[in-house]
Formats: structure tokens, C-alpha cells, sequence
């Protein structure tokens, strides 16, 4: 212990956040400033960065209490996209309730949901292209399942068996499809923000049109390589979008200690003189839109925009987790954000494109394509019951074999 | 054939490669218009075009990471980093990402990156200048670590590294940049001018990774060395007056275990040289494959002699670099069985 102050000045003490509940108590969202749906402006995507500076502490919002889409980020879409992002969310969540009893049932070690955060990659998933290149953390299986990649190919990866594209080399969920956007994943958090920074910057070198995106989570952003890739991105301007899931939380942390007592993500993007825009993630409409308009600065050359969306982890961080020991219970039942699901089906049966009966029947649907893809994957074999041929240990290292791999090839025997 | 210092081989290299792949780029600090703090890249923004060869903001993670996403892309980014000692904030870039995105992908997403960065002491750097890092990156799988001695190899193994499919960690003894380096702190500098190495064609060519050269054919004893170390063991063995056969590596991963075992079956002693410290240096594991391979053929135990197990000092770096007299007098015990 230190010696206490030696002069009559105030003692100092130091501050560590602490969110405003923990279990047992009620959850306490008094904190939370919502803009109303539709309030704010939606500036042309030419716009200076100097004059989009209050963006990043407001929220764009386009869907009301009521199921109304409404306001100037209201991205009119016709009811095929619409139908198609609902069925995407519902297909994402099925998979992942799927995949977490299959984990519990011991077929493979881990896995990861998106309860709750489902939106943001469905919708995003649609404005972006695929030729584009997307680099996601974790929690964005929905780019996959919303462009239709199969989920046979998932739970082959879940389950690392013998047919996994990527050879049983990754730990569950860090897929890898090149052909459909997406960048293998890292599990050391933040890695790829610079790298899709450099991707884009490739395609800018090169005078191509495709842009790059980038995802990362409220506690990440405290990681170095968030930094400089916000500095890259500026300073080359980069068409690159880069969006922050605020979930509020990283594991156990609450988002405070990633800073966000003091401002907000968005704002991080302001020293950088990037156009920053913070997102209810949890409106479908509002992400799309949102997304669009910064996926348009990209593609027209204007350089990258940081997005926060704004949501709820509603799951626990992995399988290995349990939030109970952190948090409220119910807090996320009482979100006030809500459910990107439901919001969507609200405000699709208020439009008169879609019914209870719809939905019954796609929640249907998706229960039998992930039983029919879990049949088949299964079918190769679970965890520990396939796996690739003990050869492949030592392909993809380099190109080409050395002698050393050659040699220990030879020393396992296989 | 023209002759070149080192710095103007290395430049020679990237010059040629610009011109030859448009995928080739070029960024790192200060390399653009000013050309780099060692002129490594003079002149290549002004012949080659802004985007071609451009400078970089103080991140050293930042830079590696762009890097890694131009590779992903299908482009052969060749980054500097502008000492060797400032290479630690990209670790994690270079570890956990270029080296394992071909694995982790199954062949997806490579990395054809080359890292280029100027290391080693001599030149009076201090703690932040003379680092010799090699064994950090020696000790990960997927990378390939290359270290030339003289401006021909630099060319042709600077051109090998680009062109290959896989990142490539690219050290360049900086004290050797402008003349060969034997060690002797008190005899006037020498320049690479009349040097047979020195001859460098201007055009495209190849020295291959993963082949050493034998810089001076012996029948003693074999030394093993790398960068400025093969010149202060040439030095060294004169000095001592003993027919040792110095292997200059030329590239550490995959290291060209075939000449080491040949030469060592032949010598029957080996001395290790380099300028990092001792414990897990890139000698212990060389120590480890001779031993394994050559044990019966050994009269005397195999022998180190590196830097010291502390920070590079600045005032006391002639007490720390392992100069000639202290190679010759491992050449001398190894053949006198006086080992240690």
C-alpha cells in the first residue's frame, strides 16, 4: 500500500465502470437515450464530414413502436427484400438454437448465437454484394445464411468431420468462404479491421469497384487495430464500411469498460474525421438503410463511414458462458430496442405483405432445412467421429512443403 | 555488370519488380517521396507512380494488417519497417494472421507479403537500433525467414521473397548497407567498391530460399552464419589463421539443411555464429539439427558465439557484438578440444 496524500488537496480515487445492474436486480435502461424513429435527418452521401458531426450521438430509426417505417432513412423496400431479410433472421436464429442444443448434446465443443443481433447481418448481407469482401468477428453467421451459402458446409466446419471446407483446422463457427465475401475469421479480436482496410485499398489501387467491410464488437474497439485501421481508412480513404456491434457486452464486461460511459462508439470515428453514424441494429430497415448509404460513399469513391449499430446481446457470449453470473435475467426480454424479428413481422403485417400464417410457415420452413442439413452433416459424422486425413496436418502451411514438413510428415507416419 | 552497394541492389530488386507486376506495391514509413530513412526505395515513387510506393503512418500493426488485406486481395504488398527493433506492434499481424491465413482458410486467403526491415547493431543504435530479432519469427510456422550478406544475394533473394506465394520476413543488415562489416571497430570503413558480390545485373533474377552458399571452402571446421556475421567469421578465421568452411544460410526457414550436414560430416566442428543473444537464438536450434544429424561425425562439442543475454547496450556495444576476436577464439578451442 502506498502512502495516502501528503498535502491538503482533495484525495484522488479511482473510477472502474460498473453497469447500473447486476442479477438479482431489476434492469435499469433509465440510462438509454433513444432518438424517436424517424428524427433524424439523412444527409446526401457527399455531405462533408464536418457537417455530419451530430450523428454519432443520436440513432437512426426508422421503424416506430407501432410497426411503422418511417423518416428520411426509410429505405422503401419492395416486400420480395423484405420477405427475404425476415426469412434470413428467422432461418439464422433457428440455426443457431440448432447448433446450441447440438453442442449440448455433445456433438461438437462450441458455439456461438446472434439471438437478438440477427438484423444486422441479414440486412447487411443484401446491400453489400458478394463480390465484395466482408471480414467478421464472430457473430455475423447471418452474411452467410442470408446469401444462401448451405448450412450442410456450416455444420460441417461446427462439427470439424471430414467434409469441413476448411479441413478441421478452426476452432467451431470461424468459418471461411471466399466465394461468398467472407473472410476467414480470427478469434484475436480486431485483426481484421486493418485488413479490410488493405483490402480496399487493393481494390482502390487496382480500379476496381468492389468495396470491403469490416465487423467488430463494442470491446474490441479498445484494441489497437481498431485504431489504426480508422487511421488507414481516413488517411487513404479507403471504400470500406466499418461497423461496431454494440452489443453492451464483451463476455462479462459491461460496453463501459470499452469506454462507453464517456461517448459513444460512433464518436470514435470523429477524430478521425470519418462520417460516423450510430444505428438502432435492432430495425432491420434502419440497418439496411443505413448500411446503403455508407456502402454508396464506398462505391462512389468518397472514402469509408464507421457505423455503430446499437443492440443487445441476447444470448450468452459463447457456450462456455453463463450471463446469469453478471447480469439481469430478463434483461434482455426487456430491451428496449426489442427484437429485430418481431419489429420486422410487425411491420410487415401492418404493410399487408406478410401473416401469422407466413411466419408460422417460415419458421416452418427453416426448422426443415436445418433438420435436413443437420441429417446430412451428421451423416459425415459429429465432432470427434470424422475428422480430415492426419496428411492434411501438414498441407496449406506454406505453398509448397519444406523439408521440415516433409520429415514430420513422415514422423507421424501418415 | 554494374556494381551496387547493398541499398541500391535491394532498390535495383524493387525497381525491377515494379516494372515487371503491377500487383508489386510498395509502403512503409517514409519510403515514398523521400525514398526511406536508408534510401532503400529513392527515387521508386517518382519513376513508379504515388500509388506504387507510397509512405505509411506510425503503425507498425496498422501497416501489416493493410498489408495482409492488399495479399488477401490477390496483390504482392512489400511493406518496410523502418528498424527491425519497431517490428513488435505488427507481431500480432505477423503471427496470428499472414502466417496462419493460408492454413486456417485451407488455401482461401494467402498473404504473399513481403516484410522487409533493416536490423542488426554496429552502426552505435542503442537498444531501439541494433535488435536482432530473427528467432521471433523463425519460431512460426508459416513464415519464411531471409537474411542476405552481400548486394548480389540481396537482389536475387529480395525478388525470390516477392515473388513467392507466402509472407517472407526480409532482414537486411543494415551495417553492411554500404560495405562488408568483418568486425574490427577500429579499422576504417570499408565500401562493397571492387567486391566480387558487388557485381549486380541490373536485370530480373533469382537467388532461390532455401539455399545457402559456402562463403569460403574449408576443411577445419564449419561456421555458420548469416548477415553481417558471415563477413566477421571470413574475418575471424583468417585472423586465426584456421581453414574453416563458413556457410553464409541466406535463408533461415526453410534453412538449407543439406550443405549445414554436408559440410559439418566433413569438418567434423562447428562453430554458430549471430548477433542476437544466446538463449533460443536461431544457433540453438541450428545447434539442435547438427547435433541430431552429424553427431557421430563431431570431435568437438558444437559451439555459440552470439551476443549476450541483455538489452543491446549503446555505450559498451563493441563489449556486446560478438566481433572476430571472440569468433577466432571459438575456431581455436574447437580444434584445440579446449571447449568449455
Amino acid at each position: 500500500m502506498t502512502t495516502p496524500a501528503q498535502t491538503n488537496a482533495p484525495a484522488l480515487s479511482l473510477h472502474v465502470p460498473e453497469p447500473p445492474r447486476r442479477p438479482g436486480e431489476a434492469p435499469d435502461f433509465s440510462g438509454l437515450v433513444l432518438a424517436e424513429a424517424g428524427a433524424v435527418a439523412r444527409p446526401p452521401v457527399h455531405a462533408p464530414a464536418e457537417t455530419l458531426r451530430d450523428l454519432p450521438y443520436t440513432l437512426i430509426r426508422v421503424l416506430d413502436g407501432s410497426g411503422r417505417a418511417v423518416g428520411p432513412w426509410n429505405p422503401g423496400l419492395d416486400a420480395q427484400t423484405l420477405t427475404a431479410g425476415l426469412k434470413a433472421m428467422i432461418l439464422t436464429r433457428t440455426f443457431d438454437e440448432r447448433m446450441y442444443r447440438a453442442q449440448r448434446q455433445g456433438k461438437t465443443s462450441f458455439y456461438m448465437k446472434c439471438t437478438g443481433e440477427e438484423a444486422i447481418a441479414c440486412a447487411q448481407a443484401g446491400v453489400l454484394r458478394r463480390e465484395d469482401m466482408g471480414f467478421p468477428t464472430y457473430r455475423q453467421q447471418g452474411l452467410l445464411i442470408a446469401r444462401g451459402y448451405p448450412l450442410v458446409d456450416m455444420m460441417h466446419q461446427i462439427y470439424s468431420n471430414a467434409a469441413d471446407p476448411i479441413k478441421g483446422r478452426q476452432l467451431p463457427i470461424m468459418y471461411s468462404s471466399r466465394d461468398y465475401g467472407f473472410f476467414t475469421i480470427s478469434g484475436n479480436l480486431g485483426t481484421q479491421y486493418p485488413q479490410a482496410v488493405g483490402w480496399a485499398m487493393a481494390s482502390a489501387y487496382s480500379g476496381d469497384d468492389r468495396i470491403a467491410a469490416a465487423w467488430i464488437g463494442d470491446g474490441a474497439t479498445a484494441e489497437g487495430d481498431f485504431h489504426q485501421a480508422l487511421t488507414f481508412a481516413s488517411v487513404y480513404r479507403a471504400p470500406v464500411v466499418l461497423n461496431i456491434v454494440n452489443n453492451q457486452w464483451a463476455i462479462s464486461s459491461f460496453a463501459g469498460i470499452a469506454g462507453a460511459e464517456n461517448t459513444t462508439f460512433a464518436a470514435k470515428g470523429l477524430a478521425y474525421g470519418l462520417p460516423s453514424l450510430r444505428v438502432d441494429g435492432n430495425d432491420f430497415l434502419a440497418v439496411h438503410a443505413a448500411t446503403a448509404w455508407a456502402a454508396e460513399r464506398a462505391r462512389s469513391n468518397l472514402g469509408a463511414t464507421l457505423i455503430e449499430f446499437f443492440t443487445y446481446r441476447a444470448a450468452q457470449h459463447s457456450t462456455s458462458d453463463d450471463p446469469a453470473r453478471y447480469r439481469p435475467g430478463d434483461e434482455a426480454a426487456l430491451w428496449p430496442l426489442g427484437d429485430p424479428i418481431q419489429r420486422l413481422k410487425a411491420h410487415m403485417i401492418r404493410e399487408g405483405v406478410w401473416s401469422e400464417a407466413d411466419h408460422q410457415s417460415a419458421e416452418h420452413e427453416a426448422q426443415e432445412a436445418v433438420r435436413a442439413a443437420a441429417r446430412e452433416a451428421e451423416a459425415v459424422g459429429t465432432l470427434g467421429q470424422s475428422r480430415v486425413s492426419s496428411r492434411t496436418l501438414f498441407e496449406d502451411v506454406f505453398a509448397q512443403p519444406d523439408w521440415r514438413l516433409r520429415r514430420q510428415r513422415q514422423q507421424l507416419g501418415v | 555488370m554494374p556494381a551496387m552497394n547493398m541499398i541500391q541492389a535491394l532498390n535495383s530488386a524493387l525497381d525491377v519488380m515494379l516494372e515487371r507486376d503491377p500487383k508489386v506495391l510498395i509502403l512503409g514509413q517514409d519510403v515514398g517521396y523521400f525514398g526511406g530513412v536508408f534510401r532503400v526505395t529513392d527515387g521508386l515513387q517518382k519513376k513508379h507512380g504515388l500509388t506504387r510506393c507510397f509512405d505509411a503512418p506510425i503503425t507498425e500493426g496498422g501497416i501489416v494488417g493493410a498489408a495482409i488485406g492488399m495479399g488477401a486481395y490477390g496483390l504482392r504488398p512489400v511493406v518496410e519497417i523502418q528498424f527491425a527493433d519497431y517490428i513488435y506492434p505488427a507481431y500480432d499481424q505477423i503471427v496470428s494472421e499472414a502466417a496462419k491465413l493460408r492454413y486456417r482458410s485451407a488455401g482461401q486467403f494467402t498473404a504473399p507479403l513481403t516484410i522487409r526491415s533493416p536490423y542488426g547493431g554496429g552502426i552505435f543504435g542503442g537498444q531501439t537500433h541494433s535488435q536482432s530479432p530473427e528467432s521471433l519469427f523463425t519460431h512460426i510456422a508459416g513464415l519464411k525467414v531471409v537474411i542476405p550478406s552481400n548486394p548480389h544475394d540481396a537482389k536475387g533473394l529480395l525478388i525470390a521473397a516477392i515473388e513467392d506465394d507466402d509472407p517472407v520476413i526480409f532482414l537486411e543488415p543494415k551495417r553492411i548497407y554500404n560495405g562488408p562489416f568483418e568486425g574490427w571497430r577500429d579499422r576504417p570503413v570499408s565500401s562493397w567498391a571492387g567486391h566480387p558480390q558487388a557485381e549486380v545485373p541490373a536485370e530480373h533474377y533469382v537467388v532461390p530460399l532455401g539455399q545457402a552458399a559456402i562463403a569460403r571452402a574449408g576443411e577445419a571446421v564449419t561456421v555458420l552464419a548469416y548477415g553481417t556475421m558471415v563477413h566477421v567469421a571470413l574475418a575471424a578465421a583468417a585472423h586465426a589463421g584456421i581453414d574453416a568452411e563458413v556457410i553464409d544460410l541466406r535463408t533461415l526457414v526453410p534453412v538449407d539443411i543439406d550443405t549445414v550436414t554436408a559440410s559439418v560430416r566433413k569438418t567434423g566442428r562447428c562453430v554458430i555464429v549471430h548477433e542476437a543473444p544466446l538463449t533460443s537464438g536461431f544457433g540453438a536450434e541450428l545447434s539442435a539439427l547438427v547435433q541430431e544429424r552429424c553427431f557421430y561425425h563431431l570431435e568437438a562439442p558444437i559451439v555459440r558465439v552470439t551476443g549476450w543475454d541483455t538489452p543491446y547496450p549503446h555505450a559498451l556495444e563493441w563489449d556486446y557484438f560478438p566481433g572476430p576476436e571472440r569468433v577466432a577464439e571459438a575456431l581455436r578451442n574447437v580444434l584445440s578440444g579446449e571447449v568449455a
